[in-house]
């Protein structure tokens, strides 16, 4: 174990895209995505909750899967295209639609689960874009919200897909 | 919380990786992730070096012609969408729907479930209630391992140090075959407190043949063989399955632990046996 806990690995280079830009640096093969999008690029915005893969407040998007980013080494995303809550409003001004919806239906007291959130929900309107509410509530399994404000963030994935053109939000 | 440092090599082929972990014997193979990622930020693992199976595209892949061959690195979220598969196994999208949760299900391998051999895993039981069997590669060539002789303990599979789950074959399912999966999940993991996968057949009205697979229930994935017999030969029916309720764990060391003592644990079984069987005698 004294061994492992000294030994030096070399770092190396890790090349991705991130929200459309290409990104660069050296990690340690250690390194979990989430600090490399955190501390290396600077985008605070993917959290760190339990960092045991249960809270879902880091979850990215990883090649187009919903990815809980620490659990993922950054080495393993090289070559990928991600995107982080930060990529969802390219430009000035203006929301996602999912962050548009969130907004609307109140889906956050607190606010940190809110990025994991609204990056699962995405995901689940890309796999299912008419979900039942049920649907809603066992695809977002993964995130958990300590203010246990699920029923309007489950009202803001609904209003987010009656917007797509998905199911009626029941109002 | 970082793991404890390692060397990191991305194989670019199968027999790219075989020769890494033959060569060191400290090396451990990166599947999916979800289960080993955390145990090794917990220090539970401390892996010298990961050889990551994420790049080679061989071991992608399902094909269905009668029974399946699945790619070992082919994700739960694959398999559920394959409609194929699932008509074929409808245990498949059956099970999937209640492992882990939706990001474990985009990224969790089929061949990472059954190597890792977690106690309380949901794939694992349905794999050996569906008699499948697993394509092992290694240095000294390819062999396959039935899934009745792959679980030895848990954690602990018949894989020697040096050999890769390259591919998952399953059986076509006898005509008119049934099959199911029920559990009693931990209300905060979600890991299976005791799992069941029932996959039978019938003919003219009679059982005439079963396999009952269990899991979390026992130190390694398990048939439940006295149950099975209750059933083979009689009709599925109130009887048959109260029958096969009363033996199931008989001739099994139930686990007792802090989640559930061994006389809870062998309750749910019962429970969640009857459950199972009598879905099956409804559909």
């Amino acid at each position: 174990m004294a061994e492992s806990l000294t030994k030096q690995v070399a770092a190396t280079k890790v090349q991705v895209t991130v929200n459309g830009v290409e990104r660069e640096a050296e990690v340690e093969p250690r390194t979990l995505l989430v600090h490399f999008l955190r501390d290396q690029l600077g985008l605070t915005g993917t959290h760190v909750g339990c960092d045991t893969s249960q809270c879902g407040a880091c979850v990215v998007n990883v090649n187009g899967l919903t990815t809980k980013s620490c659990t993922m080494f950054a080495v393993q995303a090289q070559g990928a295209t991600i995107q982080t809550i930060e990529g969802l409003t390219p430009g000035e001004g203006g929301f996602h639609p999912m962050q548009e919806a969130f907004w609307e239906e109140h889906g956050l007291q607190c606010g940190f689960c809110t990025p994991g959130m609204i990056m699962s929900s995405i995901s689940l309107l890309e796999r299912n874009p008419n979900p039942t509410e049920e649907e809603i509530r066992h695809g977002l399994e993964g995130n958990i919200c300590r203010c246990t404000g699920y029923e309007n963030i489950v009202k803001a994935v609904q209003y987010a897909a009656a917007r797509r053109g998905g199911t009626d939000s029941g109002d | 919380m970082y793991p404890a440092s390692f060397e990191y090599h991305r194989a670019s082929s199968v027999a790219d990786a075989i020769a890494r972990i033959a060569e060191n014997p400290d090396a451990k193979i990166l599947a999916g992730g979800y289960s080993l990622i955390p145990a090794m930020k917990l220090r539970l693992a401390q892996p010298g070096e990961l050889v990551d199976l994420g790049g080679i595209p061989e071991l992608k892949g399902i094909i269905v012609d009668g029974g399946a061959r699945i790619g070992a690195m082919s994700t739960y979220d694959e398999l559920r969408d394959h409609a194929e598969l699932a008509a074929l196994y409808p245990i498949l999208p059956e099970v999937i729907n209640v492992i882990g949760d939706q990001q474990v299900r985009a990224h969790g391998t089929i061949g990472g479930s059954l190597a890792h051999n977690d106690p309380a895993a949901d794939m694992t039981a349905v794999f050996l209630a569906l008699k499948g069997e697993v394509v092992a590669q290694g240095s000294a060539g390819e062999r396959t391992i039935a899934a009745d002789d792959l679980f030895v303990e848990f954690w602990t599979t018949s894989l020697n140090p040096d050999e890769i789950i390259t591919e998952v074959r399953l059986l076509a399912p006898s005509a008119g075959a049934r099959m199911t999966y029920e559990k009693h999940a931990h209300p905060a993991s979600g890991y299976a407190i005791a799992g069941i996968a029932v996959v039978l057949s019938t003919s003219g009205g009679i059982v005439d043949a079963a396999r009952i697979a269990i899991t979390g229930v026992t130190t390694v994935p398990t048939r439940a063989k006295a149950a099975e017999s209750a059933l083979v030969g009689k009709a599925l029916d109130t009887s048959s399955i109260a029958a096969a309720v009363a033996v199931v764990a008989d001739d099994l060391e139930i686990n007792g632990d802090h989640h559930a003592s061994v006389e809870y644990r062998t309750h749910l079984l019962k429970v969640h046996t009857g459950r199972a069987l009598t879905r099956l005698q409804d559909s």
